[in-house]
């Protein structure tokens, strides 16, 4: 069998702050495939955003060092390739879309410009894209990468798309940004696809749309996507699996309907709780007590045990392995066992 | 664009009027007689009386400023108490000796601040950056004169690579007058070698005056440089695989240079006001010169006639800083 896609295998990052060494990542295991949408959440500062941003070791390193595990990209380890061919995988095997589009694209250029770029970038690794003869002059591969751009944005559903691209970033609305943005990450033909946050600065029914398309390029193009988010509507609406992180750590991972009907994890459950339905009363809020640890001097054993309602002794002890729930549905928990009964407390 | 333009043109003129009004109370309020200064040290009580008279001193301030405005409206800046000769014509002479060593500085500034400031701020905290920023401080907090001074000293007396001064020596013929700037005359009327002599004496004295707004503008480019490097759109570039080079030179570099073209404007103004240190160790025939003397003198109409085409200058020199944001930063234009 083909190696995965990606294969993140213990991956521990440190950080150096001013109170000291922050184990930010803390032993991540995740492996997507092609076809695959995974759903990272968690709260802020768990440690998803970064994870995203190590696979294309964009992690500045210094203050971040990375103490154990690899990330294998199609069996590569990324973490001990020279940074030259981290580079030229960027853009062109690994794409990426972030959060905010309002400031994700150089307000100095116009967005066919900065189309253009990424494209004669990602063709200098791999000529096909631009469709031309290879040594075509400059001016050929300039237009034919100026004809790939018009064709990502009607892609993504910008509508004149040929004319559009001569506008500025502040000329498009934020949705419109977002696609644009999409469609920049896309244009290299990348296999796996990280997209941070790409729909929480946006209206609910832009979202919507934003998801949809990623939806239908991952069936297009048939390539993996890490989807980061904390918004767990957005990852049953969108994802095929989850991981659900806290504090630098994977605490459940498996097919999405696995995870979000039957959470295995007390953390995955008191995420659920949290969200409000429409018979929730009204000021009948479920917040989950308590706070982050820090992640100078975390708590030993398992990092949510001090906010844990069913935490026993053994839970402080050693960090929980991840255990099988059901197929490829596991959680870091050593009370799983008991949890079924508990349920029903 | 044009609307843009002519709008500022508009608003020049509450500028102007202020800018008359202000130095025209300074210098007649200020004390001292600059009549019997010109009259000099002989002259009668009537023969002052008379050329108060023959200058319409004797009349009350404010016909003074009316008839001054006035004459302004027709392109008159009055005339000289001590050399009797017309301001404007004064002012015509000397101002492009001024202009072509303050914009042949500020060249100098730019070009060489503005990449200095982009190395600095990727290269960071390592050993460019810090050598710049010490020989930034020293630029900054030299006097200009002393700079001055010592490139004389050194490229002049022991080198002996430049001239010491003036623009151009006595026995070259200056070309025919076209823009003022010999630089530029030299090279229409195609004597280079007359133009490679303009550049030499154009050299120490355009250094001397550059090189406390180019230390600015490195500055200035550096912090700005490091600012826009942290930008999300930069982190996408480079999530998407522009290569490094074309990332700074391209994408950072546009965005870091429009936070430090406010600079280059304030700059400008700047070192026209501030010619005289420089032009007088380089005896260099200029504005400045023209404007100490004048006001040694306490002769007041050319010192406001200066004042006005200075501040004249730098509105300008402003509003074209101004239009360079439209063109550097699409967001801005058009507003």
């Amino acid at each position: 069998m083909a190696p995965p896609l990606l294969s993140i295998r213990d991956l521990h990052l440190t950080m150096t702050s001013f109170e000291g060494e922050a184990h930010v990542l803390n032993g991540i295991d995740l492996t997507v495939r092609r076809g695959e949408i995974w759903g990272l959440v968690g709260e802020s500062g768990c440690g998803k955003s970064l994870t995203g941003l190590s696979i294309s070791r964009l992690v500045p390193a210094p203050p971040a060092a990375y103490k154990r595990g690899e990330i294998a990209f199609e069996g590569r380890d990324l973490l001990r390739l020279p940074m030259r061919e981290v580079q030229a995988l960027r853009g062109k095997r690994i794409g990426m879309i972030f959060q905010d589009p309002t400031t994700n694209l150089n307000p100095a250029y116009r967005i066919g410009e900065q189309l253009v770029d990424v494209a004669l970038a990602a063709a200098k690794h791999d000529p096909s894209i631009l469709d031309c003869e290879a040594g075509a002059g400059r001016r050929t591969r300039r237009r034919a990468a100026h004809r790939l751009a018009a064709e990502m944005l009607d892609r993504v559903g910008i509508p004149n798309a040929e004319e559009r691209l001569d506008n500025y970033p502040h000329e498009f609305s934020g949705g419109m940004r977002q696609r644009v943005l999409i469609a920049m990450a896309l244009i290299g033909r990348p296999d796996l696809l990280i997209a941070d946050e790409p729909t929480t600065a946006l209206d609910v029914s832009v979202q919507a749309q934003i998801l949809k398309l990623l939806k239908g390029t991952v069936s297009d193009h048939d390539i993996g996507v890490i989807l980061i988010t904390h918004n767990l509507g957005v990852v049953a609406e969108t994802c095929t699996h989850v991981a659900v992180m806290y504090a630098g750590n994977i605490v459940e991972r498996g097919p999405v309907a696995e995870v979000i009907n039957r959470p295995a994890h007390p953390y995955t459950r008191a995420l659920m709780a949290a969200i409000p339905t429409r018979a929730s009363q009204r000021g009948s809020l479920n917040g989950l007590g308590g706070a982050v640890p820090n992640l100078v001097t975390p708590p030993p054993g398992c990092r949510f045990a001090p906010r844990c309602a069913r935490a026993i002794a053994a839970c402080s002890a050693q960090q929980p392995p991840a255990l099988p729930v059901a197929g490829e549905h596991h959680a870091a928990c050593i009370r799983l066992a008991e949890s079924e009964e508990l349920e029903h407390v | 664009m044009l609307y843009f333009i002519l709008r500022r043109c508009v608003m020049l003129i509450p500028v102007l009027i202020g800018l008359t009004l202000v130095m025209f109370a300074i210098a007649r309020l200020l004390p001292g007689d600059p009549v019997g200064l010109a009259a000099g040290p002989n002259a009668t009580q009537e023969e002052i009386a008379a050329l108060a008279r023959e200058f319409g001193l004797d009349k009350p301030i404010w016909v003074q400023y009316a008839n001054y405005v006035g004459g302004l409206l027709q392109g008159d800046l009055g005339t000289s108490l001590l050399t009797r000769r017309p301001v404007a014509a004064d002012i015509a002479a000397f101002l492009p000796a001024t202009l072509e060593l303050v914009i042949a500085a500020m060249t100098i500034a730019v070009v060489v601040g503005i990449p200095l400031g982009l190395v600095t701020a990727v290269w960071r905290n390592r050993w460019p950056d810090y050598v710049s920023q010490v020989l930034a401080i020293g630029a900054i907090s030299m006097p200009r004169f002393f700079l001055g001074l010592l490139l004389q000293l050194c490229f002049a007396m022991w080198l002996m690579w430049l001239p010491l001064g003036g623009r151009l020596p006595i026995i070259v013929f200056p070309p025919p007058t076209v823009t003022g700037f010999l630089t530029i005359d030299t090279l229409i009327a195609g004597d280079l070698e007359a133009f490679w002599t303009a550049l030499r004496h154009l050299a120490m004295p355009a250094i001397a005056m550059s090189l406390s707004p180019l230390a600015t503008i490195m500055r200035m480019m550096r912090a700005s440089t490091i600012e826009v490097m942290n930008q999300d759109y930069v982190m996408t570039a480079r999530a998407l695989g522009l290569p490094r080079g074309k990332i700074i030179l391209k994408y950072v570099a546009r965005n870091a240079v429009s936070a430090t073209l406010t600079v280059i404007g304030l700059y400008f103004g700047w070192l026209l006001g501030g010619t005289v240190l420089v032009e007088t160790v380089f005896d260099w025939p200029g504005l400045g010169l023209y404007a100490t003397k004048a006001i040694i003198s306490q002769d007041m109409m050319p010192v406001i006639g200066v004042a006005l085409v200075i501040g004249l200058l730098f509105v300008v020199a402003n509003l074209i800083i101004d239009l360079a944001y439209g063109v550097i930063n699409p967001k801005v234009r058009y507003s």
